[in-house]
């Protein structure tokens, strides 16, 4: 019964694997990938030195910082918000609410950010007018890529997010906030030092997995997001991967670039699950 | 002293109910908007007008969608895709976590562990390309859904259920009876297994109808082309020209594309939106199970 699926493994994770090997080679369709010449470093070097190098680095580290420092605890505190909430029906329909966004597409979501942006009829400039501001499209203004992108992120994927905390507080026990009560501790005190403390594990396990992907990005939406105009804040090592490997085929190149991308990310992986095993004794392994 | 504490933690509550109906706000407008926007007068949406409820309301962009073969063909793509698709997952994911979860397979363990390093350790995706491309699967109905085949933190949640919910001594007692393992497999685990089956049909499926990047680098022949690369172009793309090309037609033109864009949107959501309340129940104790494990 495993057979079919050790198959599915050998040829699709395994196989890309062995295929990596083409960042240090020039691949040649027609000689294979065990054929081709070996060329070293070539391609690294050559995006080290390329005049987007710093451009993608600082996009890419710029929006996953960004995301980190919004996206991130808004989850924590919505969970811990509706902990306090103590009628049932509001709180199912806050949480069904929330969770419904994170069922539309990427497409759809930034097919509504981009026709909400239009210039002359979409929503968001006709509220700009109202306060008196000049209509713009949004998705062009290239100093305003970022913050769309973080915020409709925030807005599709809260809810969802919110889940496995809301597991971790269900899990706390009820008698630390008896005691807490007893000794007069305020609604907000309690969310300081008993839920907060209590999740604190599992945040520190989404954190340290949420770094290692830091320079992974939702990068199909970031490419959905791209346009000519916000080209210079928005273009991130993984959309540049794409664009020079499958759109324009230049594999060995693209290749070399994804493999440093993957590695920066292990190594962040890494370091931050050590770096959190000293401070806090939570860690992956 | 008392009334005063009591003041505090009344405004306390109060200023969190205020916040999530905010959010709750934030969250429904867009989506309010849109599907008002979907049943208007064109020439109102052109000129601001819509706030909040449809103007003049009618069925014309509907109507122009059905007309349009794209989105139909697209449509039909799609389906096919989240089918299809969805039972290939279904079937591989039991065929991998069933066996991984009885604790009599052998080397069971140094097969999580080749599964597992693939969660941390991947080609990238030019490699990976280029591995479908020699099969030969570029171009194919397959590409959609063959490359996608396991989502191997879906194996790791499906074993955990099973190693939960199903006691050895069952498995014992029914092969004492003479059952073969494909038939307790069949007859005596899956029906046991109902919800976890039902999440990751939610998962998997919600997977393949949004999946819109897989179409993208594996297909060009415009036939194969799922609901979302057509809505990719006719939302998104269309923005950008509008942007860009000042002269992007008359009037006429501008009004059935711009009320489409909002039709299409719904067209687009809705099947996935009825699914979810259906499933809705299983899924939270599904991410709940991954969790305990993850």
């Amino acid at each position: 019964m495993l057979i079919p699926v050790l198959i599915w493994y050998f040829l699709f994770r395994y196989l890309p694997i062995y295929g990596v090997q083409i960042a240090f080679k020039d691949f040649l369709p027609f000689k294979g990938i065990w054929d081709s010449p070996w060329v070293g470093f070539k391609h690294f070097i050559r995006f080290f030195e390329s005049y987007y190098f710093w451009r993608l680095i600082r996009n890419t580290v710029g929006i996953s910082i960004y995301t980190l420092a919004v996206e991130f605890p808004a989850a924590i505190i919505l969970a811990l918000l509706l902990n306090e909430v103590r009628s049932r029906s509001f709180k199912r329909v806050v949480q069904n609410v929330t969770y419904v966004p994170h069922f539309l597409s990427v497409v759809v979501v930034v097919g509504m950010l981009s026709t909400f942006s239009n210039a002359r009829y979409g929503i968001f400039n006709q509220i700009i007018k109202l306060f008196g501001g000049e209509p713009t499209f949004l998705l062009a203004r290239k100093e305003l890529f970022k913050t769309l992108y973080v915020f409709t992120n925030t807005w599709q994927n809260t809810g969802w997010r919110a889940i496995i905390y809301m597991a971790a507080l269900a899990g706390i026990n009820p008698n630390l906030y008896e005691a807490a009560v007893v000794d007069g501790a305020s609604r907000f005190r309690q969310i300081i030092h008993i839920s907060l403390p209590g999740i604190l594990p599992t945040i520190i396990i989404l954190l340290i997995l949420r770094i290692g992907r830091i320079l992974t990005l939702e990068f199909h939406k970031i490419l959905l997001m791209q346009n000519p105009l916000n080209m210079a804040t928005s273009d991130v090592i993984s959309t540049f991967v794409y664009r020079v490997g499958i759109l324009e085929g230049n594999y060995s190149f693209s290749t070399a670039v994804g493999l440093f991308n993957a590695a920066l990310n292990l190594m962040l992986l890494l370091l931050a699950n050590r770096f959190a095993k000293r401070m806090s004794e939570t860690s992956l392994w | 002293m008392a009334a005063i504490r009591l003041d505090q933690e009344t405004i306390f509550t109060v200023l969190i109910y205020i916040f999530l109906s905010l959010l709750v706000i934030t969250i429904v407008y867009p989506l309010v908007y849109v599907l008002s926007a979907s049943f208007s007068d064109p020439l109102a949406l052109l000129n601001g007008e819509i706030w909040l409820l449809p103007i003049r309301p009618n069925l014309k962009a509907y109507a122009n969608v059905l007309e349009n073969e794209q989105i139909w063909m697209g449509y039909k793509n799609t389906v096919l895709y989240t089918v299809v698709g969805t039972v290939i997952n279904l079937v591989l994911t039991v065929m991998a976590a069933y066996p991984l979860s009885r604790k009599d397979l052998k080397g069971a363990s140094l097969i999580m562990i080749i599964l597992v390093i693939t969660m941390f350790f991947r080609g990238g995706l030019v490699p990976l390309y280029l591995v479908v491309r020699s099969l030969g699967l570029t171009n194919t109905f397959w590409a959609m859904v063959i490359p996608t085949g396991i989502t191997t933190y879906n194996v790791i949640i499906m074993r955990t259920f099973f190693r939960a919910t199903i006691p050895d001594e069952l498995k014992d007692s029914a092969f004492m009876d003479g059952c073969s393992n494909t038939a307790f497999l069949l007859r005596i685990v899956l029906p046991l297994s109902g919800p976890i089956l039902a999440v990751m049909v939610l998962f998997y499926s919600v997977f393949h109808w949004n999946d819109f990047f897989n179409a993208l680098i594996y297909l060009s022949n415009r036939k194969l082309f799922p609901l979302q690369l057509i809505l990719r172009e006719i939302i998104i793309q269309s923005n950008v020209e509008d942007m860009i090309g000042e002269d992007a037609g008359y009037l006429e033109h501008l009004l059935r594309s711009e009320a489409l864009k909002y039709t299409v949107i719904i067209f687009a959501s809705v099947p996935m939106l009825i699914l979810y309340p259906f499933l809705q129940r299983f899924f939270v104790k599904g991410v709940m199970v991954g969790a305990i494990k993850g």
